[in-house]
């Protein structure tokens, strides 16, 4: 018995030095970014190169940084306007689709569900998209961009929803009814106060998925000063001038030819130091809401 | 036989379609997502099976430019890309769609192991913090580890006594680090799917099996994987339909777009990307219209396999 006590100690020994390991592969890389950006930019280009603990201690990275931050508040700006505005329409626009689809009384169900849960099948590519959005409905480098082609919530989503819904007590809504009321005020009065767990799962999953949306700008902006953060910090790291004619306070593309002057920038550090400046917080913040995400995955996974 | 009787009596009478309210106050709430896709989803799904078949010219738009027949397709089968890139396309996706399950499933085991909440809660927020980042913030990364001279991986190179080599300029290595990273990516939030439907198997059967004398191996093989063989065919459902895409997000951001990795690098989203840069519609289109038209007869074969395996199993 004792022996068999022991055999189990250290099989879990085994399993927590794998994943005491493991998280070191995943921490590791945070630190390395951190520490980068607090590093001087001759340590990292001269001396040792990147290291997880700074050789040469500085923040000079980040005071040229923030001696021009107009990128990155507009970056913010539209990120936050952006993620949010479109969470929210999205969250509502497929939680009230999904409703009648719950319901058993509904019948347009049929045709409904096949018009949304076929886009899950077939999708246009990204060409005639973007000939579609930026010809005909004239979308391309406005802010509706971000919001508009989305705003249905996606047919994975409001197979979530319809699944969550059909979870309600049916009684529920007949009680309601008989007491006259009507479908709509069912669904708002109702099914989404009860609802209120995967209305905060789905949202946030949609809040992530949009907050580090880059491929929109990418496609649709030109505009240095309606991109998502992201995508600045795409720019940023693949464009060695693109870094520069920001610090000029002018991050236009024409311009980036001209602004190289002879002034000596900081680059690697930089970078770093805005990935830092502008992925960090909400980086910090999003592991708080993780259980609303576990959450989310359990309710997708009912098949329905 | 008095089944039938019955289910006569209760079927309830069916109201004329023009009177029944509720149905219409439903479709009502519908609406704004039924504009959304047709204008959103089926325009552009319309123009998508349309244009691979013109020439398209911007200023006669997409349904006045002229017919070309399968011109855009004969352009894309004898370019010289095309091999290389198909070929990438379908191994990285086939490649991912076996090592993605195997990673998932061996952590979610494990952590299902963890008997102390406190460790596992930790784990479990490490695992899963790559998960809230872009991919963006992920070439941060393996640009910092990987870069010449100053990646971290040049140095480790270096205080062993090796030469380091830069990876940026060498294909070969990128399907190891490409592997490495997705896996990286997406294993917290992949193992937490698996970890949560292992959490509701019924203890009881564990019991059973302990009393029946199965050991530990064999509880995990035939009652923790069983149960997970479900959420594994939806999955594999799900990234069939995706096999000729492939994420844009990875091979775009890890190599950084870098003209020399293509050997390894190039798939058919970045390459439809490249063709959008360029304005060169046509092939493009012809590309996505293969992509789209190609998904959803793998989705709906695979769909069709699974559901004369096991017809619960299926998605549809």
């Amino acid at each position: 018995m004792a022996a068999k006590k022991k055999s189990i100690n250290t099989h879990m020994i085994f399993i927590h030095l794998f994943f005491i390991l493991i998280s070191l592969v995943f921490i590791l890389p945070m630190i390395l970014v951190v520490s980068i950006s607090f590093s001087s930019e001759y340590s990292v280009t001269n001396l040792k190169g990147f290291s997880l603990i700074p050789v040469e201690f500085s923040t000079e990275a980040y005071q040229l940084a923030f001696k021009n931050p107009k990128s990155i508040i507009d970056g913010y700006k539209i990120t936050i306007a952006q993620s949010f505005l479109g969470t929210f329409i999205s969250s509502l626009v497929a939680g009230m689709a999904a409703y009648p689809l719950s319901r058993s009384n509904f019948r347009f169900k049929t045709p409904v569900t096949w018009i949304i849960f076929f886009t899950m099948l077939f999708g246009a590519g990204m060409i005639p998209n973007y000939i579609v959005l930026t010809k005909y409905y004239h979308l391309g480098n406005t802010f509706w961009i971000y919001i508009l082609p989305g705003f249905m919530g996606g047919a994975w989503n409001t197979m979530v929803y319809r699944t969550f819904f059909k979870g309600l007590p049916e009684s529920l809504f007949e009680a309601a009814k008989i007491d006259g009321a009507k479908e709509l005020t069912c669904f708002f009065r109702i099914a989404v106060p009860l609802s209120t767990p995967v209305f905060a799962s789905l949202g946030f999953m949609m809040l992530v998925g949009k907050w580090n949306d880059y491929m929109t700008s990418m496609i649709y902006i030109r505009d240095t000063s309606l991109y998502t953060l992201q995508y600045l910090l795409q720019r940023i790291l693949m464009e060695i001038e693109f870094i520069k004619s920001m610090m000029s306070g002018d991050a236009t593309m024409s311009n980036a030819n001209l602004n190289v002057t002879g002034m000596r920038l900081p680059a690697e550090t930089m970078k770093y130091a805005m990935c830092v400046i502008a992925a960090g917080p909400m980086l910090f913040i999003f592991p708080f809401f993780q259980k609303y995400f576990s959450q989310g995955l359990t309710i997708g996974a009912v098949k329905g | 036989m008095d089944k039938p009787a019955t289910k006569i009596i209760n079927r309830p009478k069916k109201k004329s379609i023009f009177k029944d309210r509720a149905s219409w106050e439903l479709l009502l709430l519908c609406l704004p997502a039924l504009v959304g896709y047709v204008m959103f989803c089926y325009v552009p799904m319309v123009s998508g099976v349309v244009l691979p078949f013109k020439n398209y010219k911007f200023a006669k738009g997409i349904f006045g430019s002229p017919w070309c027949g399968l011109k855009n397709f004969e352009v894309l089968i004898k370019s010289s890309q095309m091999g290389r890139i198909m070929r990438n396309t379908v191994f990285y996706s086939i490649w991912f769609m076996i090592i993605g399950p195997v990673f998932n499933i061996i952590f979610a085991l494990l952590l299902f192991e963890i008997k102390n909440r406190g460790a596992l809660k930790f784990y479990q927020t490490v695992i899963t913090f790559p998960n809230f980042m872009s991919m963006v913030i992920v070439g941060f990364i393996t640009y910092a580890v990987l870069a010449p001279k100053m990646g971290l991986l040049d140095q480790v190179v270096r205080s062993f006594g090796g030469t380091p080599v830069d990876v940026y300029m060498e294909p070969k290595y990128w399907p190891a680090i490409l592997t490495i990273v997705n896996v990286w990516k997406g294993v917290g939030m992949g193992s937490m799917m698996y970890f949560a439907s292992l959490m509701g198997i019924d203890v009881s059967l564990y019991e059973a099996a302990k009393i029946d004398g199965a050991n530990r191996w064999q509880q995990t093989w035939y009652i923790s994987l069983t149960h997970l063989i479900p959420l594994v065919c939806i999955f594999t459902i799900l990234a069939c339909g995706s096999i000729f895409s492939g994420s844009f997000d990875l091979f775009y951001n890890i190599p950084r777009n870098v003209t020399i990795l293509y050997e390894t690098t190039d798939i058919l989203n970045t390459y439809v990307y490249r063709m959008l840069q360029a304005g060169t519609y046509t092939q493009g289109v012809a590309v996505g219209f293969f992509q789209s038209v190609a998904g959803l007869i793998l989705v709906v074969a695979t769909n069709l396999i699974v559901r004369r395996i096991s017809p619960e199993n299926s998605l549809f």
